[in-house]
C-alpha cells in the first residue's frame, strides 16, 4: 500500500526523493480521511516551501485542509491536471495525484521523515483513537 | 461537535452494519455516525437521480398527549398546530422567549389529543426538558426517542422501491401526510417527509428490527440505484435545498424572521413562546438576514468565513460547500438587510484573501414535478 522508496510525515504527505529533487503529494489514508477531492490549492514553480509550513490546500466536499511540506526547498513543477482532475488525489494518491516538485535546500531534512513502516505503525495508532 | 473525552458515542441500532459496510464513521453531536459510505458526491447524486437510504435513528422523539396537547403545543411552538389533520405533519419550531428557535421539529398529529414531534438529536434532551418546563397546561410529555429507530428513503425512485415491500401502497400517500404501515415486514409510522429536497419517506419503527428494514430495502432497490447514504451527503442535499440546519442558520440568537422561517411563524393563531418579539420584527425590521450565495470563481466558503460587502465585513457564512448536482461553491450567511438584495455582488473572506460571490435566491435547488408529487 504505501511505497518503501517514499517517506511520510505525520500530516500524512509524503515524498520522494531522487538526487535533490523531491516529489510531494498526500497519503493514501490523508485522501480516504478527506473523501471526495474537488480543488487543490497550490504554490507555483519558482515558490519557497518551508518543512512543516504549510504549502497549500486541499478541498473536499466535506471540508478543507492544509498540506505541510515535508522538507524546505523551491519549487520546481506543479501538477497542472490536478487543475481539471482533483480527483486524481482520491484515485492515484501516491502516483498521477503528486502534487508538486521541489528542490531541496538542505537533504539532511528528510532524515527526520517516517519510512513507509514507521508510517504504517504511526496511522495504525491514529485509527485507534 | 465532538463529545466531551471520557463520554462514550451512542450508537444506533445499525452501527455493526455501517461498519461491515465501511462507512467512515464520525462524532456527530455525541453519536458514532457514518458520515459516507462510497463517497459524498457519488451518494449526494444518487438521492437526485435515483434513491438513497440513511439511517437516521438519531433523531429524538417526543410524544405530547392529552385534552391539553394542542395548547401545550400552540404555546411552545411557532406554527398553528390547529391547523393539523389526523396523520399530518408539519414543520415547526421550538420557541424561546427572544423569538429564536431553540429547535426546528416537525410536528406529526395522530389525532386531536396525540401528536409526536420529530426533533433534532442533539437537542432532544433539552427540547424535552423546555418543553415539560413549560407544561402549565398539564399534558403528558414524554420523550420516546429509545423507542423508535428512523431510516430515511429518499430520491425520485424512493415511491417505487418502497411500494415493493410496503403496505398500504405508499404511492397515495400525500406530501407531509403519514400512516401506519408495514415495511419490510416490520410495523411502524410512514411519513412523506425527508431533508433532501427530493421526493422520499421517513419510517419509524421498533430498533430491534433495524438491520431487517435496512436490508431488506437495500436489496429491493438494487435495480433502481439505492445506495447507502451518510450524513455528509444529508448535509450537501438539505443545502442545496436551502434548508436550514440547526447549529448552523438555527440557534438560540437567531430569530425565525432573521433565519427566512416567517412562514412557519403564526402569530394570528394566538400566544406563543417569542410571539412579541417576531411580531415587532415583521414591524420594525431584523438586524440580519439570512440569504443564499454562489462563488464565482473556483474558492469554496465554509462554514465561519466572514462575509464582505463593499469593503466592509457584514456578516459570516453558516454552511458552505461544493454542491455536488449543481456543480457550483453554495453557502448560506447572515447579513445586513441592506445589503441582502438578490444579484447583489459580495465577498467571501477565505484564509486571508477575498473571493467573489453572489447573492442568489434561495432555495438552490428545486426538483421538478414538486407540484405533482405534493
Amino acid at each position: 500500500m504505501y511505497p518503501p522508496e517514499f517517506l511520510y510525515t505525520k500530516d500524512h504527505e509524503w515524498i520522494q526523493v531522487d538526487e535533490s529533487i523531491g516529489t510531494i503529494g498526500i497519503t493514501d489514508y490523508a485522501q480516504k480521511e478527506l473523501g471526495d477531492v474537488v480543488f487543490v490549492e497550490l504554490p507555483k514553480p519558482g515558490d519557497h516551501v518551508t518543512a512543516s509550513e504549510s504549502f497549500g490546500n486541499v478541498e473536499s466536499v466535506k471540508s478543507v485542509s492544509e498540506i505541510f511540506s515535508p522538507v524546505t526547498g523551491e519549487v520546481i513543477a506543479v501538477n497542472s491536471k490536478l487543475q481539471n482532475n482533483p480527483e486524481l488525489l482520491n484515485t492515484d494518491p501516491h502516483g498521477e495525484g503528486w502534487l508538486v516538485r521541489v528542490r531541496l535546500a538542505d537533504r539532511a531534512e528528510i532524515d527526520k521523515l517516517m519510512t513507509a513502516d514507521e508510517y504504517e505503525a504511526y496511522i495504525q495508532q491514529e485509527k485507534a483513537h | 461537535m465532538i463529545a466531551p473525552p471520557g463520554v462514550a458515542l451512542k450508537r444506533t441500532a445499525l452501527n455493526a452494519v455501517h461498519r461491515a459496510a465501511g462507512a467512515r464513521m464520525v462524532d456527530f453531536c455525541g453519536w458514532d455516525m457514518p458520515v459516507e459510505y462510497s463517497g459524498i458526491t457519488r451518494e449526494h447524486l444518487a438521492v437526485r437521480t435515483a434513491a438513497g437510504i440513511f439511517d437516521v435513528s438519531h433523531m429524538g422523539e417526543i410524544t405530547v398527549r392529552g385534552p391539553q396537547a394542542l395548547a401545550l403545543l400552540q404555546y411552545v411552538t411557532s406554527n398553528d398546530v390547529s391547523r393539523l389533520q389526523d396523520y399530518q405533519a408539519q414543520y415547526s419550531a421550538l420557541m424561546l422567549p427572544n423569538g429564536a428557535a431553540i429547535d426546528d421539529c416537525v410536528v406529526h398529529r395522530f389525532s386531536s389529543e396525540h401528536y409526536l414531534l420529530c426533533v433534532n438529536a442533539a437537542n432532544t434532551d433539552q427540547d424535552f426538558a423546555w418543553i415539560v418546563q413549560n407544561n402549565s397546561f398539564g399534558a403528558d410529555v414524554h420523550n420516546v426517542s429509545a423507542l423508535y429507530a428512523q431510516l430515511a428513503l429518499q430520491g425520485p425512485r424512493a415511491v417505487e422501491i418502497l411500494e415493493k415491500v410496503s403496505e398500504p401502497d405508499p404511492a397515495d400517500l400525500q406530501y407531509y401526510r403519514f400512516r401506519p404501515a408495514r415495511c419490510c415486514g416490520v410495523e411502524g409510522i410512514l411519513a412523506r417527509t425527508g431533508y433532501t429536497g427530493e421526493d422520499g419517506f421517513e419510517f419509524y419503527f421498533a430498533p430491534d428490527q433495524s438491520a431487517r428494514v435496512w436490508n431488506t430495502l437495500l436489496e429491493a432497490g438494487r435495480a433502481e440505484g439505492l445506495i447507502p447514504a451518510g450524513l455528509g451527503a444529508r448535509n450537501t442535499l438539505r443545502l442545496e435545498a436551502g434548508f436550514a440546519l440547526y447549529g448552523h442558520e438555527l440557534d438560540e440568537r437567531t430569530t425565525l424572521l432573521e433565519a427566512n422561517l416567517g412562514w412557519i411563524a403564526k402569530p394570528a393563531k394566538g400566544n406563543f413562546l417569542g410571539r412579541d418579539v417576531l411580531l415587532l420584527q415583521r414591524e420594525q425590521g431584523v438586524p440580519k438576514r439570512l440569504i443564499g450565495f454562489v462563488m464565482t470563481d473556483r474558492a469554496i466558503a465554509r462554514d465561519g468565513y466572514p462575509v464582505w460587502v463593499e469593503g466592509k465585513g457584514v456578516g459570516k457564512v453558516t454552511s458552505g460547500s461544493p454542491a455536488p448536482f449543481l456543480r457550483k461553491n453554495i453557502g448560506l450567511a447572515y447579513v445586513p438587510p441592506s445589503c441582502a438584495e438578490v444579484g447583489r455582488e459580495i465577498q467571501i473572506e477565505i484564509r486571508g484573501k477575498l473571493a467573489p460571490a453572489r447573492i442568489v435566491a434561495l432555495p438552490f435547488y428545486k426538483r421538478r414535478n414538486w407540484d405533482k408529487a405534493t
